[in-house]
């Protein structure tokens, strides 16, 4: 067999001259505002498919949010904003708190043991500590990494969600629009939508994954948090899922984790990169893959460590 | 292999198929391959014991076993021509499972959801848990004899046969309430296998889109686990009915249903009666009645009950398990 050398991703930046064949896209450009000190972080860009972002609408504030197991701190004191219009991308190496930082701002990170937050998270002004934890999860609703549809039906997934608890449950037929308009969203719709009835598990990877995203989209939320819903998928589902992603932006806040800089770089407009729990840099994903101002953001979005 | 010790890979030659290589235990260790000849006679062994068992019974039941047994009542009689067949004994083999199954299959369901999901406070789960392990290893003559205490309170007096104050305290109910505790810890492990197997991003996914745990519970883990619990249900069935010092104890072991009062159900249910598994033991050559003939062609069909449920469990447990999450 022949021998084939697999085509370099991305260049690793431990050394700037080596030369690296880039079949996916020419180098990046130099930075066009100037003012990174680091004008080719030797990141070699994907093209990137995302547009500026129409208007943005302040959703989320995180202010000065830190979360602890036990003694070890694993987010430190972290401020972002989250808007409604844009993609927002938390990137950093494993165990950086990113998913910590995710998963507390729907409440999910208090259901561990000896969990203790500092600091506030509010949600359209709203303390989020002071609102009811299953109202606030219907309003700020999450995707996984590994795609977990429940073992029932395509309609009852999304239909669980719309089914209030403790009071009588609606009729199937009242939930039949609703349950479509999640699905379209999904972009599902065109492939299940004459199969409602077929078994949730039943779907490839891909089609789980954004069953879960019409499930997630079907409590109608302000924000939606993904933790690196890509990550599990080949790359044609993950390419339509970060697609439905960038659409979605419009008509929700949306935050994605994501171990995958490239995946950041084309659909983020912005990113906040995190390092041993602190929030080293924020900004557009122009400038932290171009001209990141921290050395540590440009060692790790040029692949020298993480 | 070259003599300067590189291996040189020589590319196979083409339209040839090199041959696939598999692992040969010539080269292991005497130790090694004398551990996995005696792991094969060990398991020879025991599928030549459990198949010899299963066959000889097999035999010998045929020879015996009659439809019209099946379906005929049990009789007194002078031989083995004129003492009918088993049917009550079959029915009763099944009241008392469904009994047994009405009764353990709520409770063990309940107790293994509260040890896998809520568990709190640690104490007490620690302490119910080793309850449930107490209780599989009872020897079934204990919780018998446990059962006549309770069912012969005068309080108990409507579950069995009472006359003049004294409570006889034997009947299906007795007999189904006691075996559903040998049914209980094989309920309560199974199905919280079940819910250990989901994983946690299931639970979380639920929360995730604002249901509580209760409702997530209800909707997401117990329908998931439905095939550990009906599995649970039906290796508890296994257990129930091949139980015998219960039965002997617990349900009289009379030959007929013995039914009390005219109501026709709870009559029977209040009465007395018997199981396949206690007419066998009467049965057998050292029993009360000692017709072995009888007793074989019951044994037969005992067995088969047995072994269609394992297979039943066997076959469902496989198909269920298709439909998991990575």
């Amino acid at each position: 067999m022949e021998l084939k050398k697999p085509p370099p991703v991305r260049q690793l930046g431990l050394e700037p001259t080596a030369e690296v064949h880039t079949p996916l896209a020419p180098p990046a450009p130099a930075t066009t505002n100037g003012n990174g000190h680091r004008p080719d972080p030797g990141f070699v860009a994907a093209p990137r498919h995302v547009t500026r972002a129409s208007y943005a609408l302040d959703r989320m504030q995180i202010d000065e949010v830190s979360v602890s197991y036990g003694a070890k701190e694993a987010v430190s004191s972290v401020s972002l904003p989250i808007r409604q219009g844009e993609v927002l991308a938390l990137i950093g190496p494993s165990g950086c708190g990113k998913t910590t930082l995710l998963r507390s701002l729907n409440r999910l990170a208090e259901l561990g043991n000896a969990v203790t937050q500092r600091g506030q998270i509010t949600l359209d002004g709203v303390d989020i500590g002071t609102m009811e934890p299953t109202a606030l999860r219907r309003r700020v609703t999450m995707v996984f990494q590994q795609p977990n549809p429940f073992p029932m039906s395509i309609f009852d997934n999304v239909a669980y969600v719309l089914r209030e608890q403790g009071k009588r449950r609606p009729r199937k037929a009242t939930l039949r629009e609703p349950v479509r308009e999640a699905l379209t969203r999904a972009g599902l719709w065109d492939e299940v939508g004459d199969n409602l009835s077929h078994p949730a598990l039943r779907l490839s990877g891909g089609q789980q994954q954004r069953l879960c995203i019409a499930r997630a989209l079907a409590a109608d939320p302000e924000v939606l948090l993904l933790d690196e819903p890509c990550s599990a998928l080949d790359p044609q589902s993950s390419q339509v899922i970060e697609d439905l992603i960038v659409k979605l932006r419009e008509e929700v806040a949306i935050v994605i984790v994501t171990h995958n800089l490239q995946q950041a770089y084309r659909i983020a407009d912005h990113v906040a990169f995190m390092y041993l729990g602190e929030l080293v840099e924020y900004g557009t994903a122009e400038r932290i893959f171009r001209s990141p101002r921290e050395d540590r953001t440009g060692e790790y979005v040029s692949g020298a460590f993480g | 292999m070259s003599a300067t010790g590189v291996t040189v890979v020589q590319p196979p030659p083409a339209g040839a198929p090199t041959p696939r290589r598999v692992e040969r235990t010539g080269s292991w260790r005497l130790s090694d391959r004398i551990g996995l000849a005696f792991a094969w006679f060990l398991g020879l062994l025991f599928c030549v014991i459990a198949a010899s068992i299963v066959i000889y019974l097999l035999v010998q039941g045929l020879k015996y076993v009659r439809p019209g047994l099946l379906v005929t009542h049990p009789t007194v009689g002078y031989n083995e021509n004129q003492t009918g067949g088993f049917l009550d004994p079959l029915i009763g083999t099944a009241i008392v499972a469904g009994l047994a199954m009405l009764i353990a299959v709520p409770i063990g369901v309940g107790v293994a959801v509260w040890l896998t999901e809520y568990g709190r406070p640690r104490a007490l789960a620690r302490v119910a848990e080793s309850t449930i392990e107490m209780l599989a290893g009872a020897p079934s003559i204990v919780l018998a004899l446990f059962g006549t205490l309770i069912f012969q309170s005068g309080a108990l007096g409507f579950l069995s046969q009472e006359t003049g104050g004294i409570v006889y305290g034997r009947s299906f109910f007795a007999a189904g309430a006691m075996l559903s505790l040998i049914a209980l810890p094989l309920i309560v492990s199974t199905v919280r296998e079940g819910l250990q197997a989901i994983p946690m991003h299931v639970r979380e996914a639920s929360y995730a889109v604002g249901k509580t745990k209760i409702a997530t519970t209800r909707r997401v883990l117990l329908p998931a686990a439905r095939p550990s619990v009906i599995t649970g249900a039906m290796l508890g069935v296994g257990r129930v009915i091949g139980d015998t010092a219960i039965i002997v104890v617990l349900l009289g072991a009379t030959q007929n249903l013995d039914g009390v009062g005219s109501t026709p159900v709870l009559g029977t249910l209040r009465g007395t009666g018997s199981t396949l598994t206690s007419y066998i033991y009467d049965n057998a050559p050292t029993g009360e009645l000692n017709q072995p003939h009888k007793a074989f062609a019951a044994a037969f069909v005992l067995l088969i009950i047995v072994l269609v449920i394992n297979a039943g469990v066997d076959i469902y447990s496989r198909r269920a398990r298709r439909l998991r999450w990575s």
